[in-house]
């Protein structure tokens, strides 16, 4: 007789469980059909200098990372001073995609908040963002040295997200040849 | 300064929540008088602390200190006074921040209003609700502190999310919290009775009222939530069984359900461990509802920020409060003896079924909710699980419930007699059948069976509901005599039963007689909808304080006679840039004229333009209104009074038998 | 014997009760229930042929035809798939090229996604970008819209 004012519990348990596991996936993540793709090329109008270019192809060789922002994304002003710390005190390559945006606007930007970007290409029109399948900033993809992309972010790049899940994977990135 | 103030005042009100949590329950259970005295100044100091917290987040957002990142990210210097107090709660932190605070103005509410409860008990009340705000401070300095600074502060913020710039969304979410939070109170008398041993009628004496005006708030907050959707999402439509909006429709069904279940505890003596469930799962959902929107496991057209450190926090905050007080209640609902005796036909019947009626509705709204995310943990893909759905399980539901609403409350206590009871209702059934045929078959421009039941419903609600106040009349009392000595409480039940009536009608006929059409309109054309003549005559731009507009010129006729001139607009907020749409609506008790601009199409400056003609839409929120009428008659019932004022001369008398 | 007897009607009712309710809820779920699938999905047919489904993916720059009419096509992408998708009414406020976007509907038989339900969500964290367009309107309010 006891044991059904158990019931509303082991209920309740089950419901729990069901949404631990709904935390550890993430909604917005579309499942992107890029991963282990090779990463399409871009040739883009560097933001800091419109008479030179901001190649993919120049990147050949290393690991790093593409991050796709503007500065009407919220959400990247919150991102710049982390990825500011990733460039600078973990040498961490970072090549900005500058989308949607006014030069003016961006330049400004960087130069009140900083600049952690190698290059930055300028991207008004949707260009080279297209084939990359981006659906909103920030974004950030994870290239290897034979230019495949190797891991997708939606939304902020956060300490506790390099931490856990970048840091270790760019080392092991960084060991294949 | 002053953020450092109301950061400080906040770890205050932690340490406060945590005395409040922790003295009274130890001092309750070992017998000590000098903690359990404690309960109520640590709980008005909780307040205290907290209300100076919420006023140094206010200022900031007054004086745009935009070092505060949180006001950095909600406000802007253009932004008018009033969404300037109502951004303090418009995205994640502040949010909380008034969550906390609603908790703490219940608790000392709690301590101002409970002379006639023993004081141990409101020790363990006081105790329990500390325990719940510890948890809450602690989610808010550990992961969303409202008060963070930026090391380089803006010139400029960001500006408060469009969507909320809206006199019916300022207010909107305030009312959902009171509720939300409200229950509460209801769960940790619950729970302070567990504690105690004593599962008996008192407890729900003493919840009843604020269970009452708790889920007055939550109505209030709901209609309120259903209209703003309607004005100002642009789609005509008052509910979408969006999760966010199920996550507040939940506790208010389990709510519902607590009420009428509290009504036979406390007179009856009986569904005692069932009450102390519904007391449990009314705020559990409350606190599912909190996880849903902030951790973000769900999409939804609200989705706020989602943080995954946020969403592990509050699933660990509602595992230990649930689960804590279910296994509580598995033990102490197993010693409970149950020794009352009812007839089939008694009103004890007719509440059991309200009861299990409601459960099962909240139930299949929960398993719509939860699905897409079981069957996405189950690997099985992603899916949605749309508005048909909830519609074709929630309309079957509600219709008994409607059936037996009114006839319920002339049911007597212990047992009833059937056939004396058919005979009494015969006419009323006669008259809302004829009601239900005739009034669709006269007055509807079509014939439908959906109407048909929609009108019988109501009529039937109606004319029960009005039967129970005719037969306080009978005994030898005139009507009018009857209707005087009739107390809140009664006229309460009244209220809120022809609320029902109100709200099943609007939404039948609304839902079946609508009218929309997507249209081109280029300026000059006319286009006729539901016997009205809608001449669009172009748009033009306009200037807002913080946006401009498109604004567009439509003006309506109905045989030749001008009806009304609306000005539909499509709005770029100047910051954040967005594009919002604010429907122009001729609102009537009878019908809403309602015209929402799409884009622009072609160069001759013809428009999208979305025209609806909803008959009885009002009456939706009509009916919101009437319930929560009913639900504050209740809760300002004088026997409330009158019990607390007796307790507490005999509790005055006590002490002054004891000193002398 | 009776008190038995009238425990065991409350309960059988209660079964029977649940039952239909349990019914209800699953025949409901059962045919409420849509599937999300990418364009790449679709093109390799994966998705229902004759039931309505969730096409999700990113508006093609360039792509948006807006007629005369109220009719517009799109052409929804994820980057390596693309499906051409007809939606008669008005789109949703945060509707974008370049932009992601979830419509409900089904495959007819051109090839042509028909969607009777397009949303554009909104989430504050991750903003999709319908700043240019908004640009675009709030620079050229005084002479003609753009999109």
């Amino acid at each position: 007789m006891k044991a059904r004012f158990l019931i509303p519990l082991g209920i309740f348990l089950v419901v729990v469980v069901f949404l631990a596991i709904g935390l550890t996936k993430d909604p917005r993540d579309v499942p992107s059909v890029l991963i282990n793709e090779k990463a399409p090329e871009f040739v883009l109008p560097d933001l800091l200098d419109p008479e030179k270019q901001v190649r993919s192809a120049d990147m050949r060789g290393r690991v790093w990372l593409l991050n796709v922002w503007g500065t009407w994304c919220p959400e990247c002003w919150r991102e710049h001073d982390f990825l500011k710390y990733l460039a600078k005190s973990e040498g961490v390559a970072i090549i900005g995609i500058d989308w949607r945006d006014e030069r003016g606007e961006a330049l400004a930007f960087l130069r009140n908040k900083g600049n952690p970007f190698l290059a930055v290409g300028f991207d008004p029109d949707s260009q080279a963002i297209m084939d990359w399948g981006v659906y909103g900033a920030p974004e950030t993809f994870l290239i290897d040295k034979k230019g495949f992309i190797r891991w997708k972010h939606t939304g902020a790049i956060t300490s506790q997200l390099w931490r856990e899940e970048l840091k270790a994977l760019m080392q092991r990135l960084e060991a294949e040849s | 300064m002053i953020p450092e103030i109301g950061h400080l005042a906040l770890i205050l009100a932690l340490a406060m929540a945590l005395a409040q949590g922790l003295f009274p329950l130890i001092g309750a259970h070992r017998g000590i008088p000098s903690w359990v005295a404690m309960a109520k100044p640590a709980a008005q100091a909780h307040l205290l602390f907290m209300l100076v917290a919420y006023g140094c987040l206010t200022y900031a957002f007054l004086v745009h200190d935009f070092s505060v990142a949180y006001v950095a990210h909600n406000s802007n210097t253009q932004l008018p006074t009033l969404y300037l107090i109502s951004g303090v709660w418009g995205a994640h932190e502040g949010s909380l921040l008034f969550w906390a605070l609603t908790l703490a103005l219940w608790t000392g509410a709690v301590t101002f209003f409970s002379r006639s409860v023993p004081q141990v008990m409101v020790a363990r009340v006081v105790g329990v609700m500390g325990l719940v705000s510890v948890g809450f401070l602690l989610f808010m300095l550990l992961t969303s502190n409202p008060f963070d600074r930026l090391f380089n502060p803006p010139a400029e913020g960001r500006d408060l999310n469009p969507l909320l710039q809206d006199p019916g969304l300022a207010i909107h979410p305030p009312m959902l919290y009171m509720g939300y939070v409200g229950f509460s109170v209801a769960f940790a008398f619950a729970i302070a009775a567990m504690l105690g041993g004593r599962l008996d009628a008192a407890w729900a004496r003493w919840s009843r009222p604020w269970t009452s005006v708790a889920w007055v708030f939550l109505t209030l907050g709901i209609v309120l939530g259903s209209w703003w959707a309607y004005y100002e999402l642009g789609w005509g439509g008052w509910w979408f069984w969006d999760p966010v909006e199920n996550a507040s429709f939940m506790p208010w069904i389990v709510g519902t359900a607590l009420m009428h279940s509290l009504a036979v505890t406390e007179k009856r003596g009986a569904f005692k461990a069932w009450t102390v469930l519904l007391a449990i799962f009314a705020f559990s959902l409350s606190l599912l509802g909190t996880f849903l929107v902030r951790s973000g496991v769900l999409t939804s057209v609200h989705a706020f920020a989602t943080d995954p450190a946020r969403g592990v926090f509050i699933l660990l905050f509602l595992g230990v409060v649930v689960g804590g007080s279910l296994l509580l209640y598995s033990w102490r609902a197993a010693q409970i003896k149950s020794s009352v005796k009812f007839q089939l036909v008694s009103r004890e019947t007719g509440l059991l079924l309200n009861n299990v009626i409601l459960v099962v509705t909240a139930c299949s709204v929960l398993l719509g909710t939860l699905y897409p995310l079981m069957i996405d943990a189950l690997g099985g893909g992603k899916i949605s699980v749309g508005p048909p759905y909830f519609n074709s399980v929630f309309i079957p539901l509600t219709v008994p419930l409607a059936l037996l609403v009114g006839v319920g409350a002339l049911l007597r206590w212990k047992s009833d007699d059937a056939a004396a009871l058919a005979v009494r209702l015969l006419p009323h059934l006669l008259i809302s059948v004829v009601a239900g045929f005739g009034l669709p078959l006269i007055f509807a421009p079509s014939f439908s069976w959906g109407a048909v039941l929609g009108v019988f419903l109501a009529t039937w609600v109606l004319f029960t509901t009005l039967q129970w106040l005719r037969e306080r009349a009978g005994a030898g009392r005139g009507l009018w005599q009857a209707l005087r000595s009739t107390p809140r409480g009664g006229w309460g039940m009244v209220f809120g039963h022809l609320g029902i009536a109100v709200f099943v009608l609007g939404v039948a006929l609304t839902s079946i007689y609508s009218t929309e059409k997507d249209l081109r309109l280029e300026p000059g054309e006319n286009y006729s909808l539901g016997g009205y003549d809608f001449l669009f005559e172009g748009v033009d731009v306009t200037q807002g304080p913080n946006f401009t507009a498109n604004r567009g010129r439509v003006v309506i006729s109905r045989d030749g006679a001008h009806v009304a001139t609306l000005h539909p607009e499509k709005r770029v907020y100047a910051v954040q840039r967005m594009p919002m749409t604010e429907a122009g609506i001729d609102a009537g008790l009878f019908r809403d004229l309602f015209v929402a601009l799409g884009e622009p199409l072609g160069e001759e400056g013809a428009w999208a333009v979305r025209i609806y003609h909803k008959p009885f839409v009002r009456w939706i929120w009509l009916g919101g209104l009437f319930m929560s009428l009913g639900g504050l008659l209740a809760a300002s019932d004088r026997r409330y009074f009158k019990l607390a004022r007796k307790a507490r001369l005999t509790a005055d008398q006590a002490a002054a038998g004891a000193t002398a | 014997m009776k008190a038995r007897h009238k425990r065991f009607g409350f309960i059988a009712a209660g079964l029977v009760g649940l039952g239909l309710a349990a019914w209800l809820v699953l025949n409901a779920l059962d045919n409420n229930l849509s599937y999300f699938f990418s364009p790449t999905e679709v093109v390799e047919n994966k998705a229902p042929a004759d039931h309505v489904f969730r096409l999700g993916g990113l508006v093609e720059g360039g792509s948006l035809q807006r007629g005369q009419e109220l009719t517009i096509r799109f052409v929804v992408s994820d980057g390596a798939n693309r499906v051409n998708v007809a939606y008669t009414g008005i789109l949703p406020d945060l509707f974008a090229e370049g932009q992601g976007v979830i419509a409900q509907g089904r495959m007819g038989e051109d090839g042509v996604f028909i969607a009777d339900e397009v949303l554009a969500k909104h989430d504050e964290n991750y903003m999709p970008p319908e700043v240019a367009e908004a640009l675009d309107k709030a620079h050229n309010q005084a002479t003609e819209a753009t999109n």
